[in-house]
């Protein structure tokens, strides 16, 4: 949750200074993105000077001595631990926490290997050259390759930073970001399965989303600005790429993964503490329905591989409502922005979570117009 | 969190999908079919951690960038850990079943209703087919038929009604389906009593109050208690 701040101050002291908090030194993040190469590469001789000697002999407590302790703690602890969760709203809600985590770790550890493969071994110019050069041209290209990783959100979020790393564009990335969990071929095939007999709901949920994909790229050429991307900077090290390859996964899981921690908590509260029946009166209201659904979407961070069923099992509200649900679901929830927040800083994510949210509710409520 | 400590949270998030897939516990969070990505990525953060021990080990200078350790979120992973190896909560029931409407709705769109074997009797049928049958096909394919259910036991009020999850992902999404008795219910059922159930198909249908759902009934010749089974969910 922290780490970011500071970065800029830290250029400037002296060596020694830098050893001090010994948590705080790894997540660098550089200043501008595509230029980051150079940048880490300093932050890189800067701190091999600092973590030498004197480091070792101040710091009190290691990670490890920690770690050992509150295990030895935890153990110990265990039938009071699992006293406190026996009661039936704690048990649902640790239920639901690990379910969450269960079933996103794996994706995410897929993502993880995925963008550290292309950390490690791509070529820093692959990218130049199979794109177009032009971004507005290389939003909707992005777009369409979307369609070919087949995982989550949770993937597609560490394997887009990769990208940026790598040069692409960041209006391409950020528009592969949020196409791929949306329509790729899992996701349209469970939506196939979810409404029998409404394949115009695939249609309509394939135009949506990547809609409002190539919108929000297009929307970054414009207005975005790189300084708002803070990219935890990648050292550059002499181990050769096997090396890059395991601290690059080892640094995206912990990191991105902390934060899964932090939406997974926050999904299993809201969906342990929203009574159902709230939502019930808003069905009937064309307008409030679909921004009932957009807004529960944001709250409960499902899959986006399991959504499709949940919206089709509320029956109450309009085809455009389930729409926005499965829109805008894939693109932003609190699991989510946790994780945009851990993997392009914590000013990109309060910025981008609004702007996409717009978007994924104009084009579900366009294409709902027009399909639905 | 310095490298040493790393590869242990590794080797218990790890360890814990692993241990979850090797007892069966995972059906309590998960669908069946997550088996196949609980495993490798259990095996890819055993081999991660082991990897990460042998750089330790081999005292690599810091290569990369995790000299100092990652941010301090990473200490957050250690939650998951608690929950899957110390508190391993049970499976979702009564207490979330009595908090939400019925997912019957999901099955409004559905194809068709095949006729069911003749030569069985009584007919298993999971809770979801039953209700969706008697809700939207009017039990057509139901009648002259004895059906068994099974599922846990659920408190409407005073009225004790069969119910069981339904999941699409993972647990956080889990909704209940309910069915009501008819006829003469054995008195004393707890919630969250697994019971298996044989009767037939009765036309009488009520609605939940949370979502104005219908829910079916089935009139009872019999409850028997069961064990919970191993997949609790549907």
């Amino acid at each position: 949750m922290h780490g970011q701040q500071g970065n800029h101050s830290w250029h400037t002291r002296p060596p020694e200074a830098c050893a001090a908090p010994p948590a705080r030194g790894l997540y660098r993040t550089a200043p501008r993105v595509p230029q980051n190469g150079d940048v880490s590469q300093d932050v890189a001789e800067h701190s091999d000077t600092a973590e030498r000697a004197p480091a070792r002999r101040r710091r009190g407590l290691t990670s490890i001595e920690v770690l050992a302790l509150l295990l030895v703690f935890g153990l110990t602890a265990r039938p009071g631990l699992v006293e406190l969760f026996g009661e039936a709203a704690a048990q649902a809600w640790m239920a639901r926490f690990v379910a969450v985590m269960v079933q996103a770790v794996p994706f995410l550890t897929l993502g993880v290997v995925l963008s550290s493969a292309i950390a490690a071994f791509v070529p820093a110019g692959f990218f130049h050259r199979v794109l177009p050069g032009r971004p507005a041209l290389a939003v909707p290209v992005a777009g369409a390759c979307g369609a070919v990783l087949p995982g989550c959100e949770c993937a597609s979020v560490p394997v887009a930073g990769a990208l940026v790393r790598r040069g692409v564009a960041p209006a391409a990335a950020l528009t592969f970001m949020l196409a791929s969990p949306a329509i790729n071929p899992i996701v349209l095939v469970s939506t196939f399965v979810a409404f029998p007999g409404q394949p115009e709901m695939v249609w309509a949920r394939l135009t949506a989303s990547l809609g409002a994909a190539v919108a929000i790229g297009w929307l970054w050429i414009r207005l975005g600005r790189t300084e708002w991307l803070r990219l935890p900077a990648h050292r550059h090290h002499d181990g050769g790429r096997w090396a890059a390859f395991w601290s690059a996964i080892r640094h995206d899981f912990f990191h991105a993964g902390g934060y899964l921690v932090i939406g997974a908590a926050i999904a299993a509260t809201l969906n342990t503490l929203i009574p159902e029946a709230w939502l019930a009166p808003l069905a009937e209201h064309p307008v409030l329905g679909v921004l009932a659904l957009a807004a529960l979407a944001v709250l409960v961070s499902m899959c986006s591989e399991a959504d499709a069923f949940v919206a089709a099992s509320l029956t109450q509200f309009s085809p455009t409502a389930k729409l926005a649900f499965m829109v805008v679901g894939p693109f932003v929830d609190v699991k989510l922005a946790a994780m945009h927040a851990a993997t392009f800083g914590r000013g990109f994510a309060v910025r981008f979570a609004p702007a996409v949210f717009a978007a994924a509710l104009g084009a579900a409520a366009l294409t709902g117009a027009v399909l639905l | 969190m310095r490298r040493d400590a790393q590869a242990v949270v590794l080797l218990l998030l790890g360890g814990g999908l692993l241990r979850l897939a090797v007892t069966g516990d995972y059906l309590d969070y998960v669908k069946p079919s997550a088996l196949w990505l609980i495993v490798p990525a259990g095996l890819a953060l055993i081999t991660v951690a082991a990897v990460t021990v042998w750089d330790v080990w081999r005292d690599r200078p810091e290569a990369g960038h995790d000299g100092h350790g990652d941010p301090k979120v990473a200490w957050l992973l250690l939650a998951p850990v608690v929950g899957m190896l110390l508190v391993a909560p049970n499976a979702l029931g009564s207490y979330d079943a009595e908090r939400s409407g019925t997912a019957v709705g999901s099955e409004e769109g559905r194809a068709g209703y095949p006729e069911l074997p003749d030569d069985e009797d009584p007919v298993e049928l999971a809770l979801l087919d039953y209700a969706a049958r008697a809700v939207f096909d009017e039990g057509r394919t139901l009648e002259g038929h004895r059906i068994q259910l099974s599922g846990f036991i659920l408190y409407n009020g005073d009225e004790p009604q069969l119910a069981r999850m339904v999941v699409s992902c993972c647990a956080a999404d889990a909704r209940p389906v309910k069915i009501g008795f008819d006829g003469e219910v054995p008195e004393g059922l707890e919630p969250d009593q697994w019971v298996e159930v044989v009767g037939v198909y009765s036309p009488r249908q009520g609605r939940d109050e949370i979502n104005g759902e219908l829910i079916p009934y089935i009139e009872v010749e019999s409850v028997t208690e069961i064990a919970a089974p191993d997949n609790e969910y549907q």
